[in-house]
């Protein structure tokens, strides 16, 4: 029997990557109305699926010498350490402010709405360290801009970004702070 | 640093002393358990996850609900590797769909842990991870939360307990299994 592949683009698609795509739920109107919330806590809710996903990141980054994983809060927890215990590296989180107990370095990102800002523990990293960073999800590449910051102003150098889901623009040939941004399906809408 | 809770597996140990104390965080006196030094080396996070697993593989545990924040960096591995769901226990209006709120005390006035509703069936049996268990408050919300939802709490597991503020008895009859104890 031979099974029909999808393809996109003459490139054949990882079967995995359907189940992943239809695992996520669209929230409407969260957080604020017009906003289509990407829910992955239902991916979460099918072990296999949740499996395949970090697997497909383990994948890409195994031969790459990944020394850390960073993970920004808080979906970046849930993914990150997974894929940084396969991959025998370190997880550093990437925490909000006031949350990490030791010494810091901070850098504040702009928000649609305002701003915020993205802290690092002092020593997480040593410098020429090769960091992976987690979210779940890219849309304006803010946050992801942030931990760059953080991670090069330790000395260390940013591999790529990878997240679950993000929005089209953000292929191989468009980068956050010259960085590239790998993602494993585009956002629902 | 953190006493191991007993000296059998020889992996404790090398927990134990990777976790950083942090005097006067969050106010003067208290001494911070702070476990990201725990999470910068890979053998001996390799070694916490072991443990859990190693305890809760094979029991018939279909879901673990970790606590945000830490409770999502050692959840999600136990749960990939016994093949259960996880389900992330959240502060308030984080969680996107419908959800049930368990409000708790602290200190200084109330917290409140969130679960969406549809992530546990009735009658599942669940596991609770969280980084540190002190007074227990947070733990006992969760708690609420699943058997409000009608499943079943088998564990709560936690990397470090500090067994001074008693945790262990607010939790009544929810077995719990720690790694490190603190006084």
């Amino acid at each position: 029997m031979v099974e029909k592949k999808e393809m996109n683009n003459g490139v054949e698609l990882d079967p995995r990557l359907k189940a992943i795509t239809s695992s996520i739920r669209v929230v409407p109107n969260f957080p604020k109305p017009g906003i289509m919330f990407n829910d992955i806590t239902t991916l979460l809710l099918k072990p296999k699926v949740f499996r395949d996903a970090i697997d497909m990141f383990v994948e890409r980054y195994k031969g790459m010498h990944i020394d850390a994983v960073a993970g920004i809060e808080a979906r970046g927890f849930i993914f990150g350490p997974p894929i940084a215990l396969a991959l025998d590296a370190k997880f550093v989180p990437l925490r909000k402010p006031k949350k990490l107990p030791g010494e810091v370095i901070s850098e504040k990102y702009v928000l649609e709405y305002g701003k915020d800002c993205l802290e690092m523990h002092v020593g997480a990293l040593e410098a020429h360290e090769r960091v992976l960073i987690i979210d779940d999800l890219v849309a304006t590449g803010g946050t992801l801009s942030a931990a760059i910051s953080l991670i090069e102003r330790a000395g260390a150098e940013v591999v790529e970004c990878a997240c679950l889901l993000g929005i089209p623009k953000f292929n191989d040939s468009c980068k956050v702070n010259g960085k590239p941004v790998h993602f494993l399906v585009d956002c629902l809408m | 640093m953190a006493a191991p809770i007993e000296e059998k597996d020889p992996r404790i140990e090398g927990i134990a002393s990777s976790i950083r104390v942090v005097p006067h965080i969050p106010k003067g006196g208290i001494m911070f358990q702070d476990i990201t030094t725990l999470l910068l080396d890979p053998k001996v996070f390799r070694d916490t996850v072991d443990l859990f697993i190693e305890r809760y593989r094979g029991k018939d545990i279909s879901a673990v609900a970790g606590i945000e924040a830490r409770g999502f960096i050692f959840g999600p591995p136990i749960a990939l590797a016994i093949g259960a769901k996880f389900i992330p226990l959240r502060k308030p209006r984080k969680l996107p769909g419908e959800v049930i709120s368990e409000e708790y005390v602290l200190e200084y006035g109330r917290d409140c842990l969130e679960m969406h509703i549809g992530a546990v069936q009735p009658g599942e049996h669940v596991l609770v991870v969280d980084d540190l268990i002190a007074t227990g408050g947070t733990i006992c919300a969760a708690i609420s939360l699943l058997e409000r939802a009608g499943a079943e709490v088998v564990e709560c597991a936690c990397v470090v307990e500090l067994p001074g503020l008693k945790g262990r008895e607010r939790l009544k009859d929810t077995p719990l299994y720690v790694l490190v104890e603190s006084p």
